[in-house]
Order: structure tokens, then sequence, then C-alpha cells
């Protein structure tokens, strides 16, 4: 009985998860995703090469 | 004792969803072959349009493209120039967007992703560069 209960509880999980993934827009990721690409656009970071920036504020 | 595995169950069930949502959260791809020649397109285009960013000539909108904010601020020969540059970088952020929605399945998410965008790339710009507020007035940083 408990592990039917524990199955059911397993799949609505699933379910519900897979139905997250597919309505709600990743927020939190977009934007780390932004900021990756902007600081290579913009050459914010240069992990690359230990040079200080080019750019001086 | 029922009571006391359904709230059992009920907690597992509370941290399934969470984990479920934090691994959604996780990761968006912006490895892909399309993605990675938009970027490097983007970063030599940077070179030519960084003195027109820091002089004001263009500016950072809020819809996250860029625009030639001050025309003047460009000597007369470079004009038609930097205009051919600012349409380029925009065809490239628009497909950069658009990639990005499609890479990771899904389309409708192009709109979201123009906008965190937007935000983050006014967050990033340098002191002195321009951008619009939500009103849409031209800002200085």
């Amino acid at each position: 009985m408990r592990s039917v209960i524990l199955m059911a509880g397993l799949g609505c999980a699933l379910v519900q998860g897979c139905v997250t993934i597919n309505i709600y827009f990743p927020a939190a990721a977009a934007e780390q995703a932004a900021d990756k690409i902007i600081d290579e656009v913009w050459q914010l970071k240069n992990p690359a090469s230990p040079a200080p920036k080019p750019q001086a504020k | 004792m029922r009571t006391l595995n359904a709230l059992r169950c009920g907690w597992l069930i509370l941290l399934l969803l969470f984990a479920g949502n934090l691994w959604a959260q996780a990761n968006l791809d912006v490895d892909t072959p399309a993605i990675t020649a938009l970027r490097s397109s983007m970063q030599k285009r940077f070179a030519e349009l960084s003195p027109f960013y820091a002089n004001g000539a263009i500016g950072l909108t809020r819809d996250g493209y860029i625009a030639l904010r001050e025309p003047n601020a460009v000597p007369l020969p470079q004009r038609q120039q930097v205009n051919g540059l600012v349409a380029a970088e925009n065809q490239d952020r628009a497909a950069l967007y658009k990639e990005i929605s499609r890479a990771n399945g899904h389309a409708e998410w192009e709109n979201d992703i123009r906008t965190t965008f937007a935000q983050r790339w006014i967050d990033k710009a340098a002191g002195g560069w321009y951008y619009q507020n939500n009103a849409g007035a031209w800002t200085r940083k």
C-alpha cells in the first residue's frame, strides 16, 4: 500500500515536472545566458588571458 | 499512521517538484553553432561600434536592440558605415534571441529572451553610454 502511494506520488511529481518545464520561462537561466553572451561580446571578462581590461571607464 | 505516511509522501512530492523546477531553471543552451557564430560576429563588430557607444552616437534601446540616437556625433564620411553597423548588429541580435529560444525548444520564449537581454545589456553598459529608460527616454549612464 505504501509503495503504491509512493509510486503514485512519484508519477505525479514527474508529470508535474514536465508541465512546469513547458509552461514557465526560466528567467534565472535566461539571465545567466545573457550575462555569459554579453560578457563575451563586450569582452567584460577575459578568463583566457590575465591581462587587465583594455578599456578604462 | 496513515496520515503520517501521506504527510511523508506529500513532502517527497514537494521536494521532487522543487528539484524539478531547479533542474528546469538550471540551463539554457547557448552553444549551438548558429549562436556561437552570432556571438563571434557581434564581438568583432563591437570593436567598431565601441567608440560610438562611448560618445553617445549609439544607444541601447529598451527592447534589446541599438539605435543611432545622435547622428551628429558621427563624422559625416563615417555615417553611412555606422548606419550599416547598427543595422547589422540589430539583425544579429534578433537572430540571437530567436536562435536561443529555438535551440531550447521554446520558440515562444523569444520575447522573454529579448526582454531579459535588454535589461542585461543596459545593466552591463559602461558609464557614459546612453540607454532608453522604461519610458523610452534616452538616459546617460
